[in-house]
């Protein structure tokens, strides 16, 4: 709606009207075939004025009255041909009658005279609009829009359209012109095309006769299917790190209360699932503000906080007295993560809830054609990269990372030495708690939010952190990535399910051959 | 070291008497050769040769990580060279069998911390680590027979615990535990005997039966006994190896390693 | 110096003394007289009439307790704590169930030889994991073989690495869900989501009868009995005494020869069957298996059932299943939001409180 907008704008700005009267009156009063030839002709001129006429028809606004043929917006009214203002409107207006043949015409006229817009953003999505669906007569169009085209973006998605229209149109060698730039496409509709000319009839012979084209075909194939490999590439690359990105996210505060503090926390998942709710109770605050956008800013603290309460609390009633038991601390754990559950189902019912994203994480960048990197997973990446940083920052440049890290050592010496140690559990175990309800506030961006979200991340946070190895910040984050990875590229191979399995599998037998992860330290400590 | 082989006369003569696979021809029951094992970088072994008489009693003494826990560790196969050989006789290659092998042999070994299976009562502690078949299936349908049974009630009776024979072995005093684990290993019948700190939490009374106890078995039994009680040391010992940052720094008689300046600087600083 | 042989030290020791005998004779008669008499003859109308409602509560709490008995042996003895038990449970299940679905002939809605859920996916011949499913010999000798040797090859590798305690909990939890979510796929061959259901007839015998729920019952109780004292001469054995040494300190018992993978493994695969064999019993009382069996917290649940009753004392693992499941049935169907709080209160309060178990308060009473 904003491109109309401004397209008309400016149209009615520039005043320039000086069209053919012939082809107006076409276009108002001629039967399906002249209004089709009329339109082709006023494409053909590539004029603002044409542009604003032919908007003006999609919109339903071209009416006729006696022999004039005037563009009605509301009250106002102008002569289409002229451009003058006419006041006071005649009584016996006429709709002009567009069957669907004239329609779709129409529809192709708009989008190639908005490639001579002004501004850029117009003069790209017409030029995307037109790549797949040019005809011929657009050409002198499209070639009057090329020669005035500054904006190398556009130029590109031109050219290509040019060279599928001379494709069917053109010389031998504007045709062989045509093929090689076909091949510097990003476009999997190209590929479609090459192929076509590559292709053989039922009798044997090729479609397209001349061998020269064939062979320049064959190159530009070879070249695109590169291009497109990589973009594929790019795409399982970018959602790989994403998906290693989420792990990571829903593992590190594992890897401090299992890797350091040596708690198993099966609640852990649903100290995520804390964190998420959180985040949608803040976003229903915000709901009807014009604030709406800003909510993660009080989102993030708020489910850091909340989730580390909740830690804190688990930590002080029930963890504590299981220090050194670990398989007893797993079954109480999965116990209260039970009763989490089932708080959350009875206050905000068993039944997904909607967190919407803020504007600015919707919608996405396209890398390539078909390739789109989603703003919200682009900003968790970036979430996730941070929430690492000050991590590694409080775990070893400040006096609480070094009692952790003390106390997790040698409790005894630490005690010793005057190291509060209880309070340094409940406080550790609070950070891990607050990192993980950050994953559930991160996570409420991309996925559902219900009761049993933590359920899914729980195994998954479990074997990053035993991938990694115990205790080791860095074995998390590769383990996370390298699960990402490995989910993602099996993924495009065998499948979602399949995939997971076989992560699952490989986990299995990796822990096998490396029971302490994969960076853990040998030591010569006696088992446990 | 090589040398160290055969100066132990009085045992050289038993070594010569065949006995159940272990082939002790050359009177040496156990040989370390050029043990090296490294835990990131850290060498805890360096090159460590070493070589245990048939019936010889021999201390290891030595300041804290100069290895003696990860040489016993070696030995009984929870730990794996990164380069050396184990050889325990002529023949059988340590280093290539798991720890229940190794101890099938004839390889005991008493841990720093009193192991013993708190749970069960001494008399089945001693029943459990006495030399039997222990796969599976023979252990499903075993019963004792009056042999076993005797053999049972004669380390009871050496190690001074017959009165605590159905006492669940987790409430026994840490000189009973020690003294218990010494039986375990005694029910075990083997060749050689490591003991890690022995005497470690023991009376002094105990200490003292403790050190009598190991001079009867030398002869009988080779021993190896890791210790930091010198004057237990002083005692038993016949001759004493220090290790020192993985490798052996002296050997020797009491008085000699004690007059090694090599061994002063270590024990006495720089 | 006392009398050697004065010293019973773990020697000669019975299965069950003259009480035990007692207690375990009063349940086979309630088991296999009193059950069926109040069920097949007591009238519909007498007070003491059991309907057909709690014998099949009763058959599925006892294939639980077998469940429970074959964790108590791997959990309360050898120290490893499954949390994929549930895996061997269902894939008992499933292969008995396989035959259940074969005996539902062409009497399926679609009134086709094949299984319903593969005239659903137009599927025209059986995929191989089916082959000779329609042989009741052939299905429960896979009830036995399914189990074990998956258990017999994770644990062989499991235990040969060493890993243990927590870390072998978790993958064996990784292990149950990914096998949840192969069945979960209508590829595998197993009726994806709903699983096999709708059973009609089990060796051509129709199942709904009172006379073949209360036959089931009656097997589920002698497996339950025989597991008992099954497990029980095990755990008196110096197998027995192995394990338990096993689990209080495995270096000592490594360097005293007994090669503890061995002992590991057999416990562990021998529980796998067992959990199979109960899986297998359990699907024709309840009518229904579906990959639901398999998920974590399924398994995780059999635990608490050992721990609530006392871990290493085979009869408390009885007593615990038949509590937690006597009382889920009564939450779900009173109090049904309120189950998961108390399930969860269960979980904290007997690990905190109770680390012994039901059996471990009896036994501080008397």
């Amino acid at each position: 709606m904003r491109i109309l907008l401004t397209i008309s704008l400016w149209l009615f700005a520039s005043g320039a009207f000086a069209l053919d009267a012939a082809t107006v009156n076409k276009l108002g009063f001629g039967d399906g075939d002249e209004k089709i030839a009329a339109i082709a002709a006023l494409v053909a001129e590539g004029d603002p004025a044409a542009a604003a006429l032919l908007q003006a028809a999609t919109d339903g606004e071209l009416q006729t009255s006696g022999k004039l043929v005037l563009i009605v917006k509301g009250e106002e009214g102008v002569n289409a041909a002229t451009g003058a203002k006419v006041a006071p409107l005649p009584e016996d207006r006429e709709d002009v009658i567009l069957n669907n043949r004239v329609r779709r015409e129409l529809g192709g006229a708009v989008a190639a005279l908005k490639l001579i817009s002004p501004d850029r953003a117009i003069r790209l999505a017409a030029a995307k609009e037109l790549t797949g669906n040019a005809d011929e007569a657009m050409l002198p169009l499209i070639k009057k829009a090329l020669a005035r085209e500054t904006d190398a973006g556009v130029k590109q998605l031109l050219e290509l359209t040019q060279a599928t229209l001379e494709l069917k149109t053109g010389t031998k060698e504007s045709r062989v012109g045509a093929v090689r730039t076909l091949g510097l496409s990003t476009n999997p509709n190209t590929k479609m095309l090459l192929l076509g000319i590559l292709e053989k009839s039922k009798e044997g012979t090729f479609t397209e006769p001349d061998e020269d084209i064939r062979i320049e075909a064959q190159k530009s194939l070879l070249a695109l299917e590169g291009r497109l490999a990589w973009g594929e590439r790019a795409g399982v690359l970018f959602t790989s790190v994403s998906l290693g990105s989420i792990l990571l996210l829903a593992a590190l505060g594992l890897a401090i209360t299992y890797g350091l503090m040596g708690v198993i926390n099966m609640a852990h998942g649903e100290l995520i699932m804390v964190g998420a709710y959180t985040t949608y109770v803040v976003q229903n605050f915000f709901k009807r503000t014009e604030f709406f956008d800003w909510y993660p800013l009080a989102a993030v603290p708020a489910s850091f906080i909340v989730a580390a309460a909740v830690g804190m609390a688990l930590e002080r009633l029930v963890i504590r007295w299981l220090y050194g038991r670990p398989l007893e601390t797993l079954l109480a754990t999965w116990g209260i993560s039970l009763m989490l559950i089932q708080t959350v189902r009875t206050i905000f019912g068993a039944a997904n809830v909607q967190v919407e994203n803020p504007s600015f994480m919707s919608g996405g960048i396209e890398v390539l054609t078909g390739v789109v990197m989603p703003w919200s997973r682009v900003y968790i990446i970036a979430f996730a990269a941070l929430v690492l940083f000050l991590m590694y920052f409080l775990l070893t440049k400040t006096r609480l990372g070094l009692f952790v890290r003390g106390v997790m050592q040698n409790r005894a010496m630490a005690s010793c030495v005057g190291v509060p140690t209880a309070r340094v559990d409940t406080w550790a175990f609070g950070l891990g708690s607050g990192v993980a309800g950050l994953a559930g506030c991160a996570l409420s961006q991309i996925d559902n939010v219900g009761p049993n979200l933590g359920q899914n991340y729980i195994v998954d946070s479990f074997m990053v952190v035993v991938l990694g190895g115990v205790g080791q910040l860095a074995g998390t984050v590769y383990a996370a990535l390298g699960l990402g990875f490995a989910n993602k590229l099996l993924e495009a191979w065998q499948g979602a399910v399949l995939a997971k399995i076989a992560v699952l599998v490989f986990i299995i037998v990796f822990i096998q051959k490396r029971p302490q992860g994969m960076f853990a330290l040998k030591g010569r400590a006696l088992d446990s | 070291m090589s040398d160290n082989a055969n100066t132990s006369n009085e045992s050289g003569g038993y070594g010569r008497v065949s006995t159940g696979g272990l082939d002790t021809t050359h009177g040496v029951v156990l040989y370390l050769e050029d043990i090296s094992v490294s835990f990131d970088g850290f060498k805890a072994l360096n090159k460590l040769s070493l070589s245990i008489d048939i019936g010889e009693l021999r201390c290891v003494i030595g300041p804290n990580g100069a290895g003696k826990t990860t040489m016993m560790d070696v030995i009984t196969g929870k730990t794996r060279p990164d380069e050396g050989t184990v050889f325990f006789g002529q023949t059988i290659d340590l280093t290539k069998m798991s720890e229940a092998e190794i101890s099938t042999v004839g390889v005991g070994r008493k841990f720093q911390k009193p192991t013993i299976f708190e749970h069960h009562s001494v008399f089945e502690n001693l029943e459990l680590a006495m030399k039997a078949d222990k796969k599976v299936r023979s252990t499903l349908f075993s019963k004792l027979s009056s042999a076993q049974m005797d053999s049972i009630a004669e380390t009871l009776k050496t190690i001074r615990l017959g009165d605590n024979a159905d006492r669940v072995a987790g409430l026994l005093s840490h000189g009973q535990k020690q003294w218990l684990e010494i039986g375990m290993l005694l029910m075990q019948e083997p060749r050689l005997l490591l003991l890690d700190e022995p005497v470690a939490g023991m009376s002094d009374e105990e200490t003292e039966r403790t050190g009598e106890l190991f001079l009867s078995l030398a002869g009988k039994h080779s021993l190896v006994v890791v210790e930091h009680d010198m004057a237990f040391v002083e005692k038993i010992g016949r001759k004493i190896t220090v290790l020192h940052e993985g490798s052996v720094l002296a050997e020797g008689s009491m008085g000699e390693v004690q007059n090694d300046p090599k061994v002063i600087e270590v024990y006495l600083g720089r | 110096m006392t009398d050697v042989n004065s010293m019973t030290g773990g020697m000669g020791r019975r299965l069950y003394g003259p009480r035990g005998w007692t207690v375990l004779g009063l349940c086979c008669i309630a088991v296999f007289v009193v059950m069926p008499i109040l069920n097949l003859a007591v009238p519909a109308e007498s007070p003491f009439h059991v309907s057909a409602y709690w014998v099949t509560l009763f058959g599925k709490v006892m294939c639980y307790a077998i469940v429970a008995v074959a964790m108590d042996l791997v959990w309360g003895y050898a120290g490893i704590l499954s949390l994929g038990h549930g895996l061997f449970f269902a894939l008992g299940g499933y292969s008995f169930g396989m035959y259940l679905m074969r005996q539902i002939g062409s009497d399926g809605q679609y009134r086709q030889p094949m299984p319903d859920f593969m005239v659903f996916l137009d599927w025209k011949e059986f995929p191989w994991q089916w082959w000779n499913s329609d042989s009741f010999l052939w299905c429960a000798m896979l009830v036995v073989v399914v189990p074990g040797l998956l258990a017999y090859v994770f644990g062989y590798f499991a235990f040969r690495s060493r890993v243990k305690g927590v870390y072998l909990s978790i993958i064996t939890q990784a292990l149950t869900f990914a096998a949840m979510l192969l069945f979960f796929r209508n590829a595998t061959g197993f009726g994806g989501n709903n699983g096999f259901t709708d059973f009609r007839r089990i060796l051509d015998i129709p199942i709904a009868t009172p006379q073949t729920r209360m036959t089931l019952f009656a097997i589920t109780g002698a497996t339950l009995i025989g597991t008992l004292l099954l497990a029980r001469w095990l755990t008196t054995s110096r197998f027995g005494r192995v394990l338990a040494a096993i689990r209080d300190a495995e270096q000592r018992v490594m360097f005293c020869g007994y090669d503890t993978v061995h002992y590991k493994l057999f416990v562990w695969t021998l529980s796998a069957v067992i959990c199979g064999i109960a899986g297998a019993l359990y699907v024709p009382q309840v009518g229904i298996i579906n990959p639901g069996e398999m998920s974590p917290a399924n398994s995780i649940e059999i635990a608490i059932w050992v721990a609530v009753g006392g871990r290493g004392t085979l009869i408390g693992p009885i007593l615990g299943a038949g509590l937690v499941n006597g009382a889920k049935s009564f939450f779900t169907q009173a109090f049904p939001e309120y189950w998961l709080y108390a399930l969860g209160l269960i979980f904290i309060l007997v690990t905190l409180f109770l680390p012994q178990g039901v059996m471990g308060l009896m036994k501080k009473k008397t």
